[in-house]
């Protein structure tokens, strides 16, 4: 998509993501019920929830990690609910994962690499030096460079501090060159006076990219979400603006709490 | 990190992790010692040599792509009875028959490879020792075609370029077998170090992230399984063409359980685990087997729980360990 065809989409209001009636049971235990959304172009959309509300189901069916007992899964306008994981990110549909899944033993600059390679259909070549492919390795340092993670880039990855693996699962999602980003609580588990790198870099992503990040900070939440989706046991309980969710005393009562937000 | 790697460009630090280490050097001048100094063990070494190719095979597929294989000597055993079919019925060339054991082996093994690569662990486990043990079962029951537990007898092979016989003293076998592998062993780094070796790091390391950034694990698998499957051909021929004949013993589990207890001895994702580790055990068989013939396995049984023990990560990541605690010094 060309810069101006993406402002197009953004100002047309197209769907860049949409789920149709999803549903899905562990044996009786429903995780979710009937979860129909439509996430446009470019927007930010929160996924907030209470423990144990299936927002990371959600995301592992709509990246197809798991598969739904019923419903459709639509990127853009193609049904993509068939297809197996790899195919949908190979179609701009990238995901972080909550708990960091890396590749402990690879250095960041081989793991981007390996991303770039996998989505330019480099990665089968076994004849070829990987370092002939000049352009594929220039691309993964700018990511890195771009998500500061350049001055670690040598280093192995298990031997990192955790806030920089949390960047890195960041910077594996978008090698892929995403259209729609999936971002698993991002910040989870870095102290907060630390978390702020992680948010500066959702902050600066393109805006033709679709973002729906799971988050449990109400002030990051408030921040940077365009649109809140509140689950609650599996079912989307209420969505709206950040006003409209604070504003609504029922959300403040499953959810929120008595609390106050910033 | 050292001061000197964080001036390297990202092109020149990757470019730099295939380049050829000066002990690699020394350690393939070191395989022509034999010749020189051990003329009498020379039917021995190509033997490890053959030995060697068939570890590093195995290390392809588990030592990068993590596929763990019980049954890998199929495909050693498939090259060593077309190897020696061949040359019986059709062409006594050397080279021929090298080349088509290992497209018969590559095409088998790229035939199973369809049920490999759809699972992983114990359950893999059982299934390559399933179609191992189904080849071996087979090769027993064709006693027509591979002679059964008598052994193919009635290999015609011509001297190399019409030249060279295949002596007594196993010297032409041996310079035979170390050029063999020499060249499978830069095919094999050069896939290493190219961006399907990182692939196949990629899987080992975590099998659950890769179909995240968008890869095809499953056809990476399926096309290392068949590569490694070809190249145990090969290691499997080498045999064949220089013993002049095929035992039954070469597509038995045994032979599958040796090449992994070698490669594990050696330590896995080196390239060079499964060369040292058929070194120590084909010269300890040797050895053991002349001190105490009935028991020698005893001591091969000491020998792997010792360096596993001690070494997990085999006797080369335990040299690399050491290596790396002197340079922090």
């Amino acid at each position: 998509m060309n810069a101006r065809a993406a402002q197009d989409a953004v100002a047309k209001g197209a769907i860049a993501l949409r789920t149709q009636s999803l549903s899905k049971s562990f044996g009786s235990l429903p995780v979710s019920r009937d979860i129909t959304l439509d996430v446009p172009v470019g927007a930010r959309y929160a996924l907030i929830g209470p423990n144990g509300a299936g927002k990371t189901t959600l995301i592992n069916l709509v990246t197809g990690m798991l598969a739904p007992d019923s419903g459709q899964i639509f990127l853009g306008a193609d049904d993509v609910t068939a297809l197996e994981p790899q195919a949908r990110v190979r179609r701009g549909l990238a995901r972080t994962f909550q708990i960091n899944t890396l590749f402990a033993g690879l250095t960041p600059l081989e793991a981007v690499t390996l991303a770039v390679a996998e989505r330019d259909g480099i990665a089968r070549r076994f004849w070829q030096p990987l370092a002939a492919n000049g352009a594929t390795i220039d691309e993964a340092y700018d990511i890195l460079r771009k998500l500061k993670l350049a001055d670690v880039c040598y280093q192995v990855t298990r031997e990192l501090p955790y806030g920089r693996q949390r960047l890195l699962e960041i910077a594996l999602a978008l090698a892929t060159t995403p259209r729609v980003l999936l971002l698993d609580e991002p910040a989870a588990g870095v102290p907060p006076e630390e978390s702020g790198d992680i948010f500066e870099v959702v902050a600066g992503l393109s805006d033709d990219l679709t973002v729906l990040f799971i988050e449990h900070d109400m002030h990051i939440v408030f921040r940077f979400a365009t649109h809140i989706i509140v689950l609650v046991a599996g079912a989307v309980f209420t969505q709206g603006s950040p006003a409209e969710i604070a504003a609504d005393p029922a959300v403040r009562e499953v959810y929120l709490g008595t609390r106050e937000h910033g | 990190m050292t001061t000197a790697t964080a001036t390297l460009t990202p092109q020149q630090y990757l470019a730099r992790q295939g380049r050829w280490h000066p002990l690699e050097i020394a350690f393939w001048l070191a395989t022509l010692l034999p010749y020189f100094l051990f003329p009498d063990y020379l039917s021995l070494a190509s033997q490890i040599a053959a030995a060697a190719l068939f570890a590093l095979s195995l290390d392809l597929i588990l030592g990068y792509a993590g596929v763990v294989s019980l049954g890998h000597a199929a495909f050693f055993g498939i090259g060593a009875y077309t190897a020696g079919i061949f040359s019986k019925y059709v062409w006594g060339d050397v080279f021929t028959g090298l080349v088509v054991a290992a497209a018969l082996s590559a095409l088998v093994g790229w035939a199973s490879s369809f049920i490999i690569a759809r699972f992983r662990h114990l359950t893999l486990i059982m299934i390559t020792l399933g179609l191992g043990l189904l080849l071996a079962e087979a090769a027993n029951r064709a006693h027509w075609l591979t002679g059964g537990s008598d052994g193919l007898q009635g290999m015609d092979i011509w001297p190399i370029f019409g030249v060279f016989h295949f002596d007594l003293y196993g010297k032409t076998a041996y310079l035979y077998s170390l050029a063999v592998l020499f060249v499978m062993f830069l095919g094999a780094r050069r896939l290493v170090h190219s961006p399907f070796g990182l692939a196949l790091r990629g899987i080992r390391e975590n099998f659950v992230r890769m179909p995240a950034i968008g890869a095809e694990s499953r056809a990476h698998i399926r096309t290392v399984y068949t590569i490694a499957a070809g190249i145990a051909g090969i290691a499997g021929a080498l045999i064949a063409q220089t013993t002049q004949t095929v035992a039954l013993e070469s597509i038995g589990f045994q032979r599958s359980a040796d090449v992994l207890v070698m490669l594990v001895l050696g330590g896995t994702g080196r390239l060079y685990g499964g060369l040292i580790g058929s070194i120590i055990f084909m010269v300890a068989r040797d050895q053991l087997s002349g001190m105490a013939p009935q028991y020698w396995y005893f001591w091969i049984g000491v020998l792997l729980i010792a360096v596993v023990l001690i070494m997990p990560n085999g006797i080369l990541g335990g040299l690399s360990r050491l290596a790396e605690r002197w340079r922090k010094r």
